[in-house]
């Protein structure tokens, strides 16, 4: 396989990797903040306007972890940096 | 497929790109100011204001509301910097549902430059409130080791900052035309009304962002001397 392919086949196949991984940790993570705040508004109903604040604010920031993951992976795909540069090697 | 509006070149004068970033800046600015002004034209402190009014003083009471509630503070001087983010950063958002408008929002230069006045703003009000020995103190404030984190918290928050509203807005824009090649009319439709929510979210989450990084830095200060006070009264809350 030729230098542009392998290029092209390693960025695909790792911003695939990038997006299933990078998806798994937020995912358990929301999913047991989301299961918390529930039970401390079952607990509380009276504080739910703070629980529910926090909540988004937190799950925002844990969600970027993903976002991160996801932006990388369409580096990948659509404007691999390194992709350009062998292309413009190989137009010499 | 693009990732940015920014390589979206509307007119070109020479060297000077006018891209679509720019252009939809202006005109969400536009929007904002000319909507404020119209209404404000108007105002009357009468019984029965009129709707437009009526629906300004809700956002602007809702939104001295949250800043009281995050920052524990008076919000009058938080008001205009976490206002203007949240609004800019909403109405942007949410004109997405138009056709044929790019968010400015989905560009990183747009989210950069905004996190960028989080960046600046955080020493200004914290300077402000405590003086500039008093803030510089709050950098080596657990012991002096803890100094390069600091410094590296700052500018990692500034980049989180940035790029978690760039690629929400982002996936956002680019799912839609994944999904318009694969269901059409249907789905995208529903990633449209998700959209809207999110981007909704998200303008509140960079304001309360930015409103608690601006809180972390001037609130220590008020409550250091009465800490204590401070904490058994809240157990006695509780």
């Amino acid at each position: 396989m030729d230098n542009i392919g392998l290029i092209g086949a390693v960025s695909i196949v790792t911003a695939g990797l990038t997006i299933a991984i990078g998806s798994l940790g937020p995912a358990f993570g929301e999913a047991r903040t989301a299961a918390q705040a529930l039970a401390s508004i079952a607990q509380q109903p009276d504080e739910s306007n703070t629980i529910t604040r926090t909540l988004f604010v937190s799950l925002a920031m844990i969600e970027s972890t993903a976002i991160y993951c996801f932006v990388v992976s369409m580096i990948l795909i659509f404007t691999n940096p390194i992709w350009d540069r062998v292309l413009a090697i190989a137009a010499k | 497929m693009r990732l940015t509006p920014d390589e979206v070149v509307i007119v070109q004068w020479g060297v000077l790109h006018l891209n679509a970033t720019i252009a939809f800046t202006w005109l969400v600015m536009a929007v904002v100011v000319g909507a404020a002004r119209l209404v404000t034209l108007r105002v009357t402190s009468t019984d029965t204001p009129s709707r437009w009014q009526n629906l300004l003083e809700v956002l602007v009471a809702g939104m001295r509301n949250q800043i009281r509630q995050v920052s524990q503070q008076d919000p009058g001087r938080y008001l205009p910097f976490i206002g203007t983010l949240f609004l800019f950063i909403a109405i942007s958002n949410v004109l997405a549902v138009v056709p044929g408008f790019i968010p400015p929002t989905g560009s990183l230069s747009t989210t950069a430059a905004l996190a960028l006045c989080v960046l600046v703003a955080v020493p200004l009000y914290g300077i402000v409130d405590r003086g500039v020995l008093g803030y510089l103190r709050t950098y080596v404030q657990p012991t002096f080791l803890m100094l390069p984190f600091n410094i590296l918290g700052e500018i990692t928050r500034t980049v989180a900052l940035a790029v978690r509203l760039y690629g929400n807005v982002m996936s956002g824009t680019i799912l839609a035309a994944i999904l318009i090649s694969i269901i059409p009319f249907f789905l995208p439709v529903l990633m449209q009304l998700l959209g809207l929510l999110t981007g909704l979210i998200q303008a509140y989450i960079f304001a309360v962002l930015a409103m608690v990084y601006i809180a972390a830095a001037t609130r220590a200060r008020t409550r250091e001397p009465e800490d204590t006070a401070n904490a058994t009264d809240s157990n006695a809350h509780q």
